[in-house]
């Protein structure tokens, strides 16, 4: 009986999990465009720093898109991040060049307002059971108005403490290059990056091996299920929010950093460039499938698309809204299917299985 | 009290919007005892167990565990309590691995060991003779290993009392075999196990005590030596039954008759993994496709109905050759079938009876005709009373009806369409004893009327009772057919088995 | 217990009442007539004056809601069917507002974007941005229903190439129809003081009450988006019932874009329609119906799409401008949402019920 069970076994599809996989194309993905961006543009994507800028240009949207793949993961959605970007951006730009702010309080008032946001948005999801959906919508309407009730003209920041903060750069040894006139140009990140990058490890370990970064997984996959094993589900859901809006919060402060300045229209559409970065990255909005080293990625991916679409000398900028919207469309197809012959697959193997049970 | 009692519950009621689901309950279970909770659909049970288990908290009466007065207000106090609950529906996570889903949950510490968890659910699996990889993601289980999972996990935590909600609907019988062996192992080791089933041999098999619930009060508590079978089944249906003795077979024998069949299908295969295989029935016949549990017989009627992806063979009703590829083709030629699966392929949970009632005949008159209120509520309530549905209206939501009546709903539906042809895959499965006697006899009076009749059961004796004719499922093919003096339990199984040879290693 | 039964009918009544969807809408509606009301009385005046033409309008803040709440209440209609059957919204209808509109202007200026005379009749023209648009809708109803993408994402792709497509349909001109015949569509017919966009609105609440009345498209729409296993069962394609909601929802879209289009004679493709997704989403949501598809109240999401543009005008009356409006218009809605969880009902229920168990064991007492 065991014996022919394990034959049944044998003969069951590739073991990987449905998370794994989806990971694993993002990042070959990866690769392999900006390889072939490497051997057919030659406009310098060899050079370190291309792809150093790739991280410089999209610090914030890499700390966003890590709530955003976190709140997916458990199920939900959150939209409200943009919103809040431009919010903390405009209140930190505010504080500081207008009030001639500290720098630390200003860091300090850009996470309060991520976990106010976070704090109400996820009591109301997970505590009284109202749609992600519409509450997070409410919360990007709030923030977006509330920005331009804050101010409604763009301005730049001249407080001296930030300028020299925002000026800051990480030189990177060995990775620089020599230009034309043999002058030595240092490779460099900002601090932004270093933010993003500490960010996405701790997500990444948070997610991969504490009990409660599993529950996040496990509420995503059966929110019943994951209440019968004891999980609980409404604090797991609240807690997916408020780290998210935390994440909100300490990505409008990056943002802040590298644009330097405050404005209404800061951020527009970063919630769905997030919802795009995440998808690439192999997260599933239905829940319980997703990888923040995938969501890395997947925002190197669509950052990378955008720079080929204006190398190739594609200006004009309805360019880049329909790539984007080609490739979101191309990995959500592959998704479906890839995830649709997976099921079959495991259902005949099922059927597989049974059948040996009966033979023996 | 007695000493020994490990969980008791005493005075329970519960009740939710217009529902007294339980009156005054008192339950007690031993240390070391298999005991079986039985009622019909709607006594009570699920609202019982959801009570222990601390999905329902309960509007007032008390529980002890070994004496200790306790609080149970979420599954997690009921497993810190040692409650373990197994669903009949699996309630894993089917995106995380099967390690994870035995530990998730429970025990100390923040982080994860993958690579000790890992170990100990290998061990774990081995000791109790599962055969999967921890590793493994568990929606690419089948649902019977799922089901054994979700108890290795329950075993794991040391619970004291394990209940079991109808375990064994989804396994074969050698899984209900293996099953039994690890619930009479647990006995032994101490663990009080709360067994919910429909199937009365199983529980005559492994239980010590029965405790019975009618209308959400409960009847008694008896030992199994002291309470036959027919006056359990009285018990639950809180009347005398002599009903299961009327329905007898005299049904006639069509194997002479030289009438067109009402239905013909040579060579049908589906995309379901089934060998092609021939069938045809005629007017006023009942048949059944018999087998294990996956054996392919709901494969068979689906590929009939249409239901699965049909890749091959030619169709013949009333002797005209047409094509069936689709439910509503089969619909057409005025064949109705009733699903397997009630909640997943039967109900609409959220519509109402009526428009449950309504729906099938609706989509067959078209999309330009829809019936007017009236017509609706009129065709609701004459089946509604015809097949005696327990409903408060017809606008309740079919979601909230016992799974009983759920089925009489659907059954009303098939009927309303007034099929020649009517397809019943398990239509008795999960429901009360009463109900099952109904649809038999409502089966026998349909046949007699000239209706034909495919009808599946796990239960064989309930299709001996009804059948004409028996086609034999064995590992996806159909393995033969029985009629007549074939028709007896001892030949039903040895052609299961596949004949004596393996009859005789069983 | 009489006194039990005589009052168990009203409170019969009352319990039916409440549990029937039109009651948030109305009770929004009621609530902000009331502040308006106290805050301002004026705002219900409406005054009979003419316009520049010298042709005699309607004016007032009522006349403004019925105007603007127009396009609304039509993707509302749309909008109600994609929810239930797919049990997901469309949020790229602003974007395939603009796609319309600009296929629309693009028919009737031709090659030259200032052309004098229009280039072909405006029906051509509707006819032609309809299809664009049914088709834009069948892309995403296929995505949805065949590649079973979840309605939000796999709209999220029109989303962000839908402007950058208007504007790449037009070479990212600004065409302008100068006749003033276009313009009718958007305004008003000279002669006539009521606001056309309403007219047409209602005209498609016609159609819209028609085909739920005389199809079974309700039955349908609802079958499949509460189970679509068993609806494929009985004989329904569930695949094509949802693809057919996003192409009504497409058509919904083509009107819609129009009477924008129409009111300015002309496209700004980054502004127009903007956030027009999310007012047609609240205004589902705001009709009770649930969002994850099943069971739907036509009437209520109408009722719904014009409670927002009563919120909107109030708001926009009260001097909020027109940046910070999302602002008090979330802060509403939370409120309104909050109001009909099911959590907090339950919790009122049960405070009720206490209440009412106290009432009942006191009369008890008094028998």
């Amino acid at each position: 009986m065991s014996k022919t069970n394990k034959d049944g076994f044998l003969k069951a599809p590739s073991k990987m999990t449905d998370t794994n996989l989806l990971t694993t194309i993002t990042i070959t993905v990866f690769f392999v465009m900006y390889l072939c961006s490497i051997l057919f543009l030659k406009q310098g994507f060899l050079k370190p720093q291309a792809f150093l800028n790739l991280l410089n240009n999209n610090a914030a949207l890499i700390i966003l898109s890590c709530g955003m793949s976190l709140v997916m993961i458990t199920g939900g959605i959150d939209i409200s991040v943009g919103g809040v970007t431009s919010l903390v951006s405009m209140c930190c730009a505010v504080y500081l060049d207008m009030h001639g702010g500290n720098i630390i309080v200003s860091m300090l008032l850009a996470i309060a307002i991520g976990l106010a946001f976070g704090l109400v948005q996820g009591y109301l999801v997970a505590y009284l059971e109202i749609q992600p959906f519409i509450v997070t919508l409410a919360g990007m309407f709030f923030a977006r108005g509330m920005t331009t009730i804050v101010n409604n003209k763009p301005f730049n920041v001249e407080n001296e403490a930030f300028v020299k903060l925002k000026d800051t750069r990480v030189i990177i040894p060995f990775l620089g290059t020599t230009n034309k006139k043999g002058m030595y140009i240092p490779a460099y990140i900002e601090i932004g990056v270093v933010v993003a990058l500490i960010v996405a490890a701790v997500m990444f370990v948070v997610l991969k091996w504490t009990k409660t970064g599993r529950g996040f997984y496990a509420v995503g996959g059966n929110k019943q299920s994951a209440l019968m094993l004891g999980v609980n589900v409404k604090k797991t859901v609240f807690l997916s929010h408020l780290i998210c809006g935390l994440l909100a919060g300490i990505g409008g402060f990056v943002y802040f950093m590298h644009v330097g300045s405050g404005s209404p229209s800061h951020a527009s559409g970063a919630e769905m460039n997030a919802i795009a970065s995440s998808i690439i990255g192999g997260t599933m909005l239905t829940g319980g499938v997703g990888n923040i080293a995938g969501t890395v990625f997947g925002v190197l991916s669509l950052a990378l698309i955008q720079n080929v679409v204006s190398s190739l000398g594609l200006q004009d900028a309805w360019w880049t809204g329909i790539t984007i919207a080609a490739m979101l469309c191309i990995f959500l197809i592959v998704q479906s299917i890839i995830i649709a012959r997976r099921k079959k697959a495991n259902l005949s193997a099922g059927k597989e299985e049974a059948k040996t049970d009966k033979a023996a | 009290m007695s000493e020994r009692a490990l969980l008791e519950l005493r005075g329970i009621y519960k009740s939710f919007p217009g529902v007294k689901a339980l009156q005054n309950v008192d339950f007690t279970l031993q240390k070391g005892e298999i005991h079986a909770l039985m009622g019909e659909n709607g006594a009570g049970k699920s609202t019982l167990i959801k009570v222990f288990t601390g999905v329902h908290v309960k509007d007032a009466g008390d529980i002890f565990i070994e004496g200790q007065s306790v609080q149970i207000r979420s599954p997690k106090e009921a497993q810190e309590n040692g409650i373990s609950t197994v669903y009949q529906e699996i309630s894993l996570c089917p995106n995380l691995s099967v390690a994870e889903n035995i530990f998730i949950g429970r025990g100390e510490g923040k982080f994860v060991n993958w690579k000790e968890n890992n170990k100990k659910a290998g061990e774990l699996l081995e000791s109790l003779g599962i055969n999967v990889k921890p590793t493994q993601q568990l929606g690419s289980c089948s649902i019977a290993v799922q089901q054994m999972i979700a108890i290795a996990r329950a075993v794991d935590m040391e619970c004291r009392v394990l209940i079991l909600d109808e375990p064994t609907s989804s396994l074969d019988e050698s899984e209900v075999a293996k099953l039994f062996k690890l619930m009479r192992d647990l006995k032994a080791r101490g663990v009080g196990i709360i067994f919910v089933t429909h199937f009365l041999d199983q529980v005559y098999e492994v239980c010590d005590r029965i405790t019975v619930l009618r209308d959400g009060k409960l009847v008694g508590q008896y030992d199994i030596e002291t309470l036959p079978r027919v006056q359990l089944v009285s018990k639950m249906l809180g009347k005398e039954l002599d009903d299961m003795a009327d329905i007898k077979n005299d049904i006639p024998v069509f194997e002479n008759s030289d009438q067109t069949p009402v239905y013909e299908g040579t060579n049908l295969c589906s995309t379901e993994g089934i060998s092609p295989f021939d069938f045809k029935i005629r007017k006023g016949e009942i048949n059944g496709f018999t087998g294990l549990l996956g054996s392919g017989r709901s494969e068979c009627v689906r590929t009939i109905f249409g239901a699965d992806k049909v890749t091959s063979g030619t169709v013949k009703v009333d002797g005209r050759e047409v094509k069936i590829t689709k439910p509503i083709d089969a619909m057409k030629q005025g064949i109705a079938y009733l699903p397997e699966d009630r909640k997943r392929d039967g109900i609409i949970g959220d519509l109402s009876v009526k428009d449950n009632i309504i729906l099938a005949l609706q989509v067959k008159t078209g999309f330009f005709k829809p019936f007017s209120k009236s017509e609706a509520i009129e065709f609701a309530n004459e089946y509604i009373k015809l097949l005696d549905v327990k409903t408060a209206s017809v606008n309740t939501p079919i979601k909230s009806l016992s799974g009983g009546n759920q089925q009489k709903v659907i059954l009303a539906r098939w009927l309303l369409t007034h099929p020649k042809y009517l397809i019943l895959d398990e239509p008795t499965r999960g429901i009360d004893v009463g109900t099952k006697v109904d649809i038999q006899k409502l089966m026998l009076k349909l046949a007699s009327e000239g209706m034909s009749v495919t009808f599946i059961s796990s239960e064989t004796d309930e299709m001996l009772r009804t059948c004409s004719r028996l086609l034999v499922m064995r590992d996806r093919k159909l393995v033969g057919e029985l009629t007549g003096d074939q028709l007896t339990q001892a030949c039903v199984m040895n052609t299961i088995a596949g004949g004596d040879k393996n009859a005789a290693d069983k | 217990m009489p006194q039990t039964n005589n009052d168990a009918k009203p409170a019969n009544i009352l319990a039916g009442l409440l549990k029937n969807q039109l009651v948030i809408p109305l009770a929004a509606l009621l609530l902000l007539a009331l502040f308006n009301l106290i805050a301002d009385p004026s705002f219900f005046k409406i005054t009979l004056s003419q316009n520049s033409n010298g042709d005699p309008v309607l004016n007032g803040y009522l006349i403004t809601i019925l105007d603007f709440g127009s396009e609304l209440a039509i993707l509302a209609l749309g909008m109600t069917l994609v929810t239930a059957a797919s049990g997901g919204q469309d949020i790229s209808v602003g974007a395939a507002m603009a796609i319309s509109g600009s296929v629309m202007l693009r028919v009737l200026c031709g090659s030259d974007s200032r052309a004098e005379t229009m280039q072909a009749p405006i029906i051509v023209a509707f006819i032609i941005s309809c299809v664009v648009a049914m088709l834009f809708g069948a892309f995403n109803g296929s995505l949805v229903a065949f590649f079973r993408i979840q309605p939000m994402v796999a709209t999220l792709i029109l989303f962000t190439a839908g402007r950058s497509i208007a504007a790449w349909i037009n070479h990212n001109e600004l065409p302008i129809v100068k006749d003033p015949g276009f313009g009718y569509f958007g305004n008003y017919i000279p002669g006539i003081p009521i606001p056309t966009p309403f007219f047409i609105a209602v005209g498609c609440f016609i159609i819209m009450w028609a085909l739920l009345k005389f199809t079974t498209l309700s039955l349908y729409v609802q079958s499949v988006g509460i189970n679509e296993k068993t609806s494929r069962l009985n004989g329904l394609n569930p695949e094509f019932i949802k693809l057919m909601t996003y192409v009504i929802l497409g058509v919904c879209v083509s009107i819609a874009g129009f009477i924008k289009v129409s009111r300015l004679s002309t496209i700004n493709y980054s502004v127009i329609a903007k956030d027009i997704e999310m007012d047609a989403i609240l205004a589902v949501a705001l009709g009770g119906n649930a969002l994850g598809g099943g069971k739907f109240s036509m009437g209520a999401s109408v009722l719904g799409a014009y409670v927002i543009q009563f919120l909107t005008t109030t708001l926009y009356k009260f001097g909020v401008s027109a940046d910070a409006l999302p602002a008090y218009k979330a802060v509403v809605v939370i409120l309104l949402v909050t109001m009909s969880a099911p959590a907090v009902r339950e919790k009122i229920n049960a405070l009720k019920n206490k209440k009412n168990a106290g009432k009942q064991a006191s009369a008890a007492g008094n028998a």
